[in-house]
């Protein structure tokens, strides 16, 4: 994996200038080290990341093995941990994010009654 | 843990992690379990959150362990304000890196579960802590609000177990709290996190019974060591929290053959010296008979020889005290002033007896006097029980005896009360025992004490008056003529009645040794006049002989002169 030398991973994906203005997500993806699972929810994230917010989007991938004091800040528990830091409130998401259906209710990129129905 | 020690040598026992409570440590037969995971339950408000930051704060501060305090439920500043008044500074600990303490929050509402995970993020900051600080203890408080705000319990669970083994691993001592279970449950908590700690449970309990809460604690099990079974009161107060033992459980204290004076000359005599020092005395008797001036002429003397007393009162103020015993010549405020005599007077139904036992424990340990007077203990029976009391008072005279001090006990008995016996029951605890009663005859009421025990001294088994005076206290033999005993007015009477017959017979006396005397003299005399007249008698004698040998002389001189005349014959020849 790309970047292992440094505990975040900035993987700044917005790329086109014309989105500049548009509002922007920005993700924290925490871990304790590059086990399977972690390597699963990023190649997840990512993927759902490409899907519903292409260009708009920040990932920062934190191993609290290497920060453990950035857990306490974000009150982190559980890993892998997804956090939503913008567009505020604040959202976390537990779990290797497999389940894309969650993901995108947690990311409020869906509506709950919506996923209950389907 | 020194009895295992020596007993079992060369093989491993449980090692102890003293917690430095008050008696918890005594219970426990030295502490927690160094290097394991003890479980403290309890309901709502038992002091679970506080035994376990003391266990921290105590071993900072006394042991030079540091610890880590994993918080679930209160913040950092939360956790400071409320152990604040207990007297512990955690600010000032986590400044000086000697304690951490993160406040873990996990807001249900805001997490959605999206596939596999596990709660390494709480591993990696309970490690990061205890590596910060080089932590020994480890309180997690409490575990269990974590089932409320994950959802998958299957995950929760296997990671509970996997967060014990990680601590064990660790080898940090670890507290865990844990709610008590709802009424009627099977198991201790309320998720059964009792089932991975196998090591050490304590359960906590807050009860309220006649209007007095008291706080108990139990050690539910304790595996590998030996540990008491009983509920220990439990007490919370400006010190942090106290468990009270029922007693040392051994009886072993030092004795000592010192006697201290009683303050009253005559009550040391009968007593073979006085009481011996660090021993319990009772002095009991109904209203009036004088128990509180024994008990203030005793402060008095242990005061007056430099010692230092403490004096508890339950019914009145020190000012009433040094008042009163002003008028029996106790000058109580003298040594009041100087500090060697320190009041504490309260109420009894002001607190439950453990907080009474608790306070007076500070004050002795404190002041640090040479005897103690409580007065009166009877008093005591307001707030608990016959029970209750005896079993407080037990533990306070053990206290009292294994610090040397000597102890005085007050106890009111009630007029229709067989005088050998105590409100509270407490009389087989005594050493001395010292019985007060008034003696009704002739119209008067008088005091009387007899010493009704005493171990291990040679003491009198009488019956004495005893008088209170502005001179102070004394005894006095009471009349013990043929067939009576008397008291007071009867007994000076009597006594009065007795000089007047003495002095009878002694005039009687005198009078026929006067007559003799004269007898003798005039025989005396006679016997001169006598011996006068034998000398008389003796010299005529004498004289008359001188006369008739000289008589003979001569008439010899004239027959020779006759016949030298008449040449009659040679010389001789007749």
């Amino acid at each position: 994996m790309p970047g292992r030398n440094t505990g975040q991973d900035k993987k700044a994906k917005a790329d086109a200038p014309g989105s500049a203005q548009r509002k922007e997500w920005e993700l924290r993806l925490y871990i304790a080290g590059r086990t399977p699972r972690a390597i699963t929810a990023l190649a997840n994230l990512e993927r759902i990341c490409e899907e519903h917010l292409a260009g708009e989007y920040r990932i920062e991938v934190i191993d609290i093995l290497k920060n453990p004091q950035l857990a306490r800040g974000d009150q982190i528990l559980a890993v892998p941990t997804l956090v939503r830091k913008l567009p505020q409130p604040v959202r976390k998401i537990i779990g290797d994010l497999s389940n894309k259906e969650r993901v995108l209710i947690g990311l409020d990129l869906r509506q709950r009654t919506e996923s209950r129905g389907g | 843990m020194k009895n295992s020690k020596g007993k079992n040598k060369g093989i491993p026992c449980v090692e102890k992690c003293p917690t430095g409570i008050n008696g918890l440590d005594d219970i426990t037969e030295g502490g927690l379990p160094r290097g394991r995971t003890t479980l403290v339950c309890g309901g709502a408000g038992s002091g679970k959150t506080l035994l376990s930051m003391e266990f921290l704060v105590r071993g900072a501060q006394e042991f030079g362990e540091n610890g880590v305090f994993m918080s679930f439920e209160e913040s950092c500043d939360e956790l400071a304000q409320n152990v604040g008044s207990l007297g512990f500074d955690i600010q000032d600990l986590i400044r000086s890196k000697k304690m951490a303490i993160d406040q873990v929050r996990v807001e249900r509402s805001e997490i959605e579960e999206t596939g596999d995970y596990d709660l390494e993020g709480l591993f990696v900051r309970m490690g990061s802590m205890i590596d910060g600080v080089g932590a020994k203890r480890v309180v997690v408080d409490s575990l269990e609000s974590l089932f409320s705000s994950l959802p998958n319990e299957t995950v929760l669970r296997s990671e509970i177990r996997r967060l014990f083994r990680y601590l064990k691993e660790k080898n940090v001592t670890v507290i865990v709290t844990g709610e008590q279970g709802p009424a009627g449950s099977v198991g201790l908590t309320r998720h059964g996190l009792e089932e991975y700690i196998s090591d050490c449970v304590i359960f906590l309990d807050n009860r309220v019974a006649n209007q007095v809460a008291t706080r108990r604690l139990r050690i539910v099990k304790y595996r590998g060591s030996p540990h008491g079974m009983s509920e220990y009161p439990t007490v919370i107060d400006g010190n942090g929290l106290s468990v009270l033992p029922i007693s040392a459980l051994k009886l072993a204290y030092p004795v000592s053959n010192i006697r201290v004076s009683s303050g009253i000359p005559r009550l040391d005599r009968m007593l073979g010296g006085g009481y011996y020092k660090g021993s319990s005395i009772l002095v009991s008797g109904s209203a009036g008979t004088g128990k509180t001036s024994i008990a203030s002429a005793f402060a008095n003397s242990i005061c007056a020889k430099g010692g230092k007393c403490l004096y508890c009162s339950f019914e009145e103020s020190p000012e009433q005290i040094m008042r009163n015993m002003r008028s029996i010549g106790f000058d109580l405020a003298k040594w009041h002033r100087k500090g060697d005599l320190q009041f504490h007077t309260v109420r009894p139904t002001m607190y439950g007896l453990e907080t009474h036992l608790v306070k007076l424990h500070r004050l002795v340990s404190d002041f640090k006097p040479d005897a103690v007077v409580l007065d009166p203990v009877s008093n005591l029976a307001a707030v608990g029980d016959t029970d209750q009391v005896r079993s407080m008072l037990t533990r306070l005279i053990d206290y009292l005896k294994s610090s040397g001090v000597t102890a005085l006990f007050n106890d009111l008995t009630s007029g229709d009360q067989a005088n050998e016996m105590t409100n509270v029951g407490i009389s087989s605890l005594m050493d001395s025992w010292l019985l007060l009663r008034t003696v009704e005859s002739n119209n008067e009421r008088n005091r009387m004490l007899y010493i009704l025990k005493s171990r291990g001294m040679a003491h009198s088994n009488q019956m004495r008056e005893f008088i209170l005076s502005d001179k102070g206290l004394d005894l006095v033999d009471v009349y013990t003529g043929p067939g009576q005993v008397l008291t007071g007015a009867a007994r000076l009477l009597q006594e009065a009645r007795d000089r007047e017959s003495e002095e009878n017979e002694l005039k009687e006396f005198e009078r026929r040794e006067r007559a003799i005397l004269e007898e003798r003299t005039a025989i005396e005399s006679q016997m001169r006049a006598l011996k006068a007249k034998l000398d008389t008698l003796k010299d005529e004698d004498a004289y008359n002989a001188r006369k008739e040998s000289g008589r003979k002389k001569r008439n010899n001189n004239y027959r020779e002169e006759v016949s030298a005349h008449r040449q009659a014959d040679i010389k001789g020849g007749r």
